[in-house]
């Protein structure tokens, strides 16, 4: 199981909690849980989001490996000038 | 270790200064903008535009207009589609408004001609019928019930229910318990900033030449930081397949995130198809103003505690920006930066977008971060003032670091703020005298950095030079970046290689340049691409000798045996490879493709000195020194120009720059003599202090600079000039009035 830290707006979407535990061994597992356990989360998900795995930030790579002990937060999907 | 890791090592070329290869070009004038391109049959296009804030456009009669002679197509929102996509319908809403035009300067046909003249006398015939609808320009009126509402039914899920229909976006970060962290503070101050909308300022408008054939093929030739998205938005708008449009980036006068949205190009298009010829389209500078993308303007009450020792307990932010009208998240990006400078126990961010009848909003230099950490910096100086505190010792206190648990979720890698603010202390700067009338002030800056799709191509030239192929419009110098790393993993002279940007047809997918990618991205990129030549280049050295390509390795631009068992020969340059390569296999490349992620965060601090006029309001920078961590600078002079560059604009929009808007709605200064950026004789030099904490996650430690210099300014700029008149100020830009008014309420 892998721990999921989740930005404020989108804890209502999931039982209130600011973190929630899913089964994932990548980021692409990891999005379709959570959009498939918590139906409030895909449009968000759908609008994009990027993922810290371990301090490092990712705003795509579905096959990143993620490891149970790794520290994941979800966050808007990046962009920049 | 993985290759994209940085390794420590002694670098040869990255790091020195070679001459810009774009440098002649530009100073004899070749160099090819936007307005340069020409096509045979070639027609000119100009576009009507809203006079109105906010109107319902009934009917368009273009007929009057058609028949002028001269005029060879007239295009309005019925030439377009209606795009199911919600983002992909509001850039081209944006383009050419559809039902309703949303602001001043809004786009409502097009007309291309044989001449400018013809163009612009078809657009006096067009005839719009506007029902005039009431506007609302100012954020923080339409948020209030009864505003008019810019468009109805566009709210995100995550807006609370009760906010005016104007509220699109809502957003949180944060951790800890507020509460408790505030209780625990020996002092705690709120405060309320606004910030007026700016403009990137690039000093080229836009300007692109579209060419659409009958068989369906088209061109564009544009001003643009990515003409990969560009083709993407064009080809979807258009409804064209993207194989069969060909985008090529000219030379780029200023984008600053400006230019990654397109905002007539699809017009130009559509034109060129209705017409069957080639079409220009220049904005003037009115419309670059009117039209083209400001940054968001925003309203913001910042909430911190502190004890009297100099320790943040708390901090909360409530952010409340405008993009426009329509959609827009940069308040993510505000709410994210914030705080991420201090280590903090209990933080919290929110934000609001707002929809306004103004242009919609486009990227700036790290995007929303300016505005906030304006707001966030002002307060921690002012807790400083209260307690009598060093402002850079007390920003040291509280500073995040390796292992810090940021404001926005992540826990912090290595990090260069502690080293940038050891930095600024110890520069004399921090020590030196100040006059009467005169301050300092000091900020943090931060910026994500991101790196992103990427694709580069090298090629191995039959006289041994090399050719790099890469797909990133250089608004920085990136070419020379590119050529130096290429040359740093060849081991062959800078000046053995070009660099050069390629069109749509002629590369993978590039992401735009933006999000201080390009360095970072696009040279870890080039670095594999060289390595993969390299790995070519040994096997036909291997083959050349008849030993085992293993035995082989690379060392100072040849191929040479790897230990003694590989056997006894001479080592063979690159330039002797290639010489043969026709008869050892043919051509040799290298390439890599890859979404590169790793970029690391960047830090900054802005240390300056100004002195305010007491009589006129007028304040001149009188001392400004940028300390920022490149990870590695690979062309440092580049990097310097970078610090320097954000550093200006943020001075520009911390001073004088700001979308003024009469109660009509309409912008009352769309040019540079109403909207004053800083020219060279307002400013001092800008110093820079480069600091090199190499990033982890690219092979030479590079990390992005674009972006973290316009951050630090603001509110650099605003501590200065409070603590030199004694008034907190709380509204960007202090412009003269404005600190008159200040002073003279001060008595």
């Amino acid at each position: 199981m892998v721990k999921v830290l989740l930005w404020g707006t989108l804890r209502s979407a999931a039982d209130g909690q600011a973190e929630v535990e899913v089964e994932a061994r990548t980021f692409k597992e990891l999005l379709d849980e959570l959009a498939a356990r918590y139906p409030g989360l895909e449009p968000q998900i759908k609008r994009g989001v990027s993922l810290a795995l371990d301090g490092k930030i990712y705003r795509e790579a579905w096959f990143t490996r993620i490891e149970p002990d790794s520290e994941v937060v979800l966050m808007p999907y990046m962009t920049g000038g | 270790m993985a290759l994209d890791a940085y390794q420590k090592r002694e670098f040869k070329q990255v790091g020195t200064r070679p001459n810009r290869p774009d440098g002649v070009d530009k100073v004899t004038g070749r160099a090819m903008y936007g307005a340069d391109v020409t096509a045979p049959g070639m027609l000119h296009a100009k576009v009507l535009r809203s006079p109105h804030a906010h109107a319902r456009i009934r009917s368009i009669d273009t007929s009057a207009a058609e028949a002028l002679p001269g005029v060879k197509a007239v295009v309005t929102s019925a030439d377009f589609g209606v795009p199911e996509d919600a983002f992909l319908l509001d850039v081209q809403d944006h383009c050419m408004a559809r039902e309703k035009a949303l602001y001043d300067g809004h786009a409502v046909a097009a007309v291309a001609a044989t001449s400018i003249a013809a163009a612009k006398a078809a657009l006096k015939l067009i005839k719009v019928d506007y029902e005039v609808l009431p506007h609302v320009t100012d954020l923080d009126e339409a948020m209030k019930p009864g505003a008019p509402v810019v468009q109805a039914g566009r709210a995100f899920e995550n807006v609370p229910a009760g906010m005016s229909e104007n509220v699109t976006h809502h957003c949180e970060f944060g951790h800890g318990d507020l509460e408790a962290g505030f209780a625990k503070a020996d002092h705690v101050i709120e405060r309320s900033f606004k910030t007026a909308a700016t403009h990137q300022g690039y000093i080229e408008p836009n300007a692109c030449l579209a060419s659409v054939t009958a068989d369906g093929k088209a061109d564009l030739w544009v001003c643009t930081q990515g003409q990969f998205f560009y083709r993407t938005l064009c080809s979807a708008i258009l409804g064209m397949e993207a194989s069969q449009l060909r985008v090529t980036a000219s030379e780029i006068g200023g984008g600053f995130g400006g230019k990654t949205m397109v905002y007539m190009e699809p017009v130009a298009l559509a034109l060129s198809r209705k017409a069957g010829r080639p079409v220009k389209l220049v904005l003037t500078r009115d419309e670059v103003f009117r039209a083209t993308g400001p940054t968001v303007s925003s309203s913001m009450d910042i909430k911190i505690g502190m004890t009297k020792d100099g320790r943040i307990t708390a901090a909360q932010a409530r952010l409340r920006y405008s993009g426009g009208a329509f959609h827009c998240g940069t308040v993510d990006f505000g709410a994210q930066a914030a705080f991420a400078a201090y280590d903090l126990d209990a933080v919290r961010s929110l934000g609001w977008n707002v929809m306004t009848n103004r242009p919609k909003e486009s990227a700036y230099r790290a995007p929303g971060a300016p505005l906030s950490i304006y707001a966030v910096e002002s307060v921690v100086d002012e807790l400083c003032q209260h307690f009598g505190l060093d402002p850079l010792e007390v920003r040291l206190k509280n500073a995040a670091d390796k292992g810090t648990k940021s404001s926005y979720g992540p826990t912090f890698d290595q990090i260069g703020l502690k080293a940038t603010l050891e930095a600024a202390k110890a520069h004399p700067h921090y020590a030196a005298p100040l006059g009467p009338n005169q301050g300092r002030g000091l900020s943090c800056g931060f910026w994500f950095n991101f790196g992103g799709n990427t694709c580069v191509s090298l090629s191995v030239n039959t006289d041994g030079t090399v050719g790099v192929t890469e797909g990133n419009p250089d608004i920085g110098g990136s070419r020379a970046s590119i050529s130096l790393m290429a040359a740093e993993e060849l081991g062959i002279p800078y000046d053995k290689i070009r660099t050069i940007v390629a069109d749509t047809s002629s590369l993978g997918y590039n992401d735009v340049t933006d999000g201080s990618r390009v360095t970072f991205a696009v040279g870890l990129a080039t670095i594999k691409a060289a390595r993969d030549a390299i790995k070519k280049m040994c096997s036909r050295a291997a083959k050349i000798w008849g030993i085992d390509e293993d035995a082989v390795e690379w060392v100072d631009g040849a191929a040479v045996p790897a230990g003694p068992n590989a056997g006894k020969f001479p080592p063979m340059t690159l330039a002797e490879i290639a010489a043969v390569s026709a008869e050892t296999g043919g051509p040799i490349c290298g390439h890599h493709e890859v979404n590169a992620d790793g970029a690391g965060v960047s830090f900054g601090v802005h240390l300056c000195d100004i002195e305010v006029d007491p009589e006129t309001g007028a304040t001149k920078v009188l001392r400004y020194t940028v300390f920022q961590d490149a990870g590695k600078a690979v062309h440092p002079s580049y990097v310097e120009g970078q610090m320097q560059g954000g550093a200006v604009q943020g001075i520009g929009w911390a001073l004088n720059e700001e979308y003024i808007y009469g109660a009509d709605g309409k912008l009352q200064n769309p040019g540079f003599l109403d909207y004053r950026i800083p020219v060279a004789s307002d400013l001092p030099m800008i110093d820079t202090v480069i600091l090199e904490i190499p990033n982890p996650g690219h092979p030479y430690g590079v990390r992005g600079v674009g972006e973290t210099g316009i951050v630090p300014p603001l509110a650099a700029i605003a501590n200065a000039v409070s603590r030199a008149v004694g008034v907190r100020m709380t509204e960007l830009p202090m412009s003269p009035p404005k600190l008159q008014k200040a002073l003279a309420e001060k008595g």
